[in-house]
């Protein structure tokens, strides 16, 4: 397999200590990259165990109103795959622990060039991807290329991946396994906790690999909820939104932008830690 | 002829649904048991023969095929060159070739128990027809459409709207046809039961290409057995305008095994692709991934994608489809493009010398048969793709006229 990234020795980590992960979904450069940086940087203080940067795209068709606007927003103010790439850089001169997803499109990627972008992204000190656009079918454009280059691919499992295409979605996956716990766009919908347990009982019956559950998560309730039987809750849109409430009135971060991404943040990771869960043996 | 060329250039996509490198299966996973479904569903009723003859039967007495091959003989004349006909499929029911495909895809659906259509528009003539098929049939119909574009087409939303459809007006992005195929996308991801997606051109993730290229060819059959009927061989050259190319496909496809046949294909160059303001992916884009294949796409150095524009509504889209793009690629069709200008002169050709008032997509085909006519010898027989009638377009055309209605 990839090896031992980040991201494997975070989750087998957070595994022995009994508790969920908390993963969060930012978009690389929203709303400029200085701010951006600093949000980051101050993640894992604040209760994030896994970073997830969106690399922006134009055209994000599975992405709700909040990712949208925060795509372009940060493609407004000059964020390209260059600059996201730097972002990871930035971080890892802080941070050599905290693991890095890179999620997004497969086109910036195509264009910036496959065995470019998979070299640069480890060299930045990137441990994951996850490319919306890029089914198990199309595993020769990407997938493969990235596992070989020792970065982890994860996939997205949906209510419409039944256990006849879940071995599919699971085969060349790595890292977690990322379940999109309702049917739409992100951002859109809040989870039923109680089906979305069975869901992530049901996919850990196919793989040994991490479960994280995301879209429609944005309160610190509903992480603990979901935290009892995944491991990991993924909370992206509440966050975009956030900043996008502390925007000022020409779309300029406000004094309280980065504190306020990184309170929410802190009340999130208190519901993820408030679940206690066996610790492995 | 290129020393590659194939055995025959009709027998893509293959099993991964690519034309070469490009097409594919590019979406989100919650996509692609969808896809895959509807992959098989359509291949199931390719090999039903009761399916294509529903298909034939509503064609014929709905639709009104097969349509016209008219000789236009005083533009022939005013040319001065080859001989010139005219497909008319903007005789079709509803004004252009867009219900050919929607009748088969609502059909299908019809097929697979589906009761909730969506599909988006750009000008708002493929959701006209998916709007009017719907009625025919009792069924639910949703049209994303741009909301710059609902603005710009009045009419059209209003025809829609009669029709009983929904028009839901697409705010994100740059709010038109790239942003309603979007939305449309989204509609599809968390609505996945009851849902069928129509989409309106040769684009997206397999098998869309290669089905709507399937209900399209009806075009290029009749004109096949038309010109045959007429004079007794085959046509020398075809041209036909390109969007995302579904009138052209369908124009081509049958053709693309008679070798001596040449083809053009005719993008919408704008203000002129020098000026980066256009919508001639081809000529002036490069391969890329969006809505689910890989294709020449407008973008920027970053891969994000840019713009189009044109003053046909129906051909501004910043992509092209696959089939095309591989077609492109092996030297088969002659990809060219013509300007807003030279589009708008040839409507007014075409209005004076045939009485035919032409939509602007297929304009642009026509700009090119006016350069490329004179050239060729008088039993030189050439066939251009009216696939559109210009009623909607009078607006547009009035106020680049300076005409106030």
């Amino acid at each position: 397999m990839s090896g031992d990234t980040r991201i494997d020795q975070r989750f087998a980590a957070l595994k022995d200590e009994g508790r969920a992960a908390l993963v969060t979904f930012l978009t690389a450069g929203d709303p400029d990259y200085a701010t951006s940086l600093e949000i980051v940087k101050g993640l894992p203080a604040a209760g994030a165990d896994v970073i997830e940067l969106g690399m922006p795209f134009t055209d994000p068709m599975a992405d709700g109103p909040a990712i949208q606007a925060s795509s372009l927003r940060a493609l407004a103010n000059g964020q390209n795959m260059i600059k996201t790439l730097q972002l990871v850089r930035d971080f890892r001169s802080g941070d050599d622990a905290t693991p890095i997803v890179l999620m997004g499109y497969y086109n910036p990627i195509y264009i910036y060039g496959v065995e470019r972008f998979l070299a640069d992204a480890k060299a930045a000190g990137v441990d994951g991807l996850i490319v919306v656009d890029l089914p198990p079918e199309e595993d020769s454009e990407l997938c493969i290329p990235a596992l070989a280059a020792g970065l982890n691919f994860i996939r997205l499992a949906t209510p419409t991946t039944d256990d006849h295409r879940l071995p599919t979605v699971l085969s060349n996956t790595s890292g977690f396994v990322y379940y999109v716990s309702v049917l739409g766009i992100t951002g859109t919908k809040a989870p039923d906790i109680a089906s979305v347990n069975q869901a992530v009982a049901r996919i850990k019956r196919h793989t040994p690999l991490p479960v994280a559950v995301g879209f429609g998560v944005r309160a610190a309730e509903q992480a603990a909820g979901i935290a009892g039987g995944a491991d990991g809750v993924v909370v992206g849109s509440a966050l975009v939104n956030t900043i996008l409430d502390s925007l000022d009135a020409d779309a300029k971060p406000g004094p309280s932008t980065v504190s306020a991404v990184l309170d929410l943040v802190a009340q999130l990771a208190g519901g993820v830690r408030s679940v206690e869960k066996p610790a492995a043996e | 002829m290129n020393v590659n060329a194939p055995n025959s250039y009709r027998v893509g996509p293959d099993e991964h649904g690519r034309y070469g490198i490009h097409g594919g299966r590019f979406v989100a996973e919650t996509l692609m048991p969808l896809i895959l479904e509807l992959e098989q569903a359509y291949k199931d009723a390719k090999a039903d023969p009761a399916f294509q003859e529903e298909m034939d039967s509503f064609l014929e007495h709905y639709v009104g095929r097969p349509s016209p091959l008219y000789f236009a003989e005083r533009l022939t004349e005013h040319l001065g060159g080859a001989k010139i006909y005219f497909k008319r499929d903007e005789l079709n029911h509803t004004g252009a070739h867009k219900i050919n495909n929607v009748m088969g895809q609502i059909l299908l659906a019809r097929r697979m128990g589906k009761t909730r259509i969506i599909a988006e528009t750009g000008a708002g003539q493929h959701g006209v027809a998916t709007a009017t098929v719907c009625a025919r049939f009792g069924l639910k119909c949703i049209v994303y459409m741009g909301d710059i574009d609902v603005e710009r087409q009045k009419p059209n939303v209003f025809r829609m709207k009669l029709l009983g459809a929904e028009v839901i007006p697409v705010s994100s992005g740059s709010h038109t046809l790239k942003d309603a195929l979007n939305e449309a996308l989204r509609d599809w991801v968390a609505n996945v039961e009851d849902t069928f997606y129509c989409i309106g051109t040769v684009a997206g993730p397999h098998p869309y290409p290669e089905m709507v290229r399937d209900f399209q060819c009806v075009i290029g059959d009749e004109t096949k057995r038309q010109m045959l009927e007429r004079e007794g061989r085959l046509p020398d050259s075809l041209v036909a305008a390109i969007g995302g190319g579904s009138n052209a496909m369908g124009l081509f496809h049958p053709f693309l095994d008679d070798t001596d046949v040449e083809i053009y294909g005719v993008e919408a160059a704008g203000s002129g692709v020098e000026t980066g303001a256009h919508a001639a992916s081809i000529t002036g884009g490069r391969p890329g991934i969006l809505h689910g294949n890989r294709t020449y796409l407008l973008m920027d150095d970053d891969g994000q994608i840019t713009e189009a524009h044109s003053i046909s509504a129906g051909l501004d889209y910043p992509g092209i489809g696959p089939e095309h793009a591989w077609l492109n690629d092996i030297g088969r069709v002659n990809y060219i493009s013509a300007t807003d200008q030279e589009a708008l002169d040839a409507f007014e050709l075409c209005c004076q010398l045939e009485g035919i008032i032409p939509a602007l997509e297929p304009c642009h085909a026509l700009a090119k048969v006016i350069e490329l006519a004179p050239d060729k010898s008088s039993d030189h027989l050439m066939v251009m793709n009216m696939c559109g009638r210009g009623d909607k377009d009078i607006f547009a055309v009035a106020e680049h006229l300076g005409v106030e209605l």
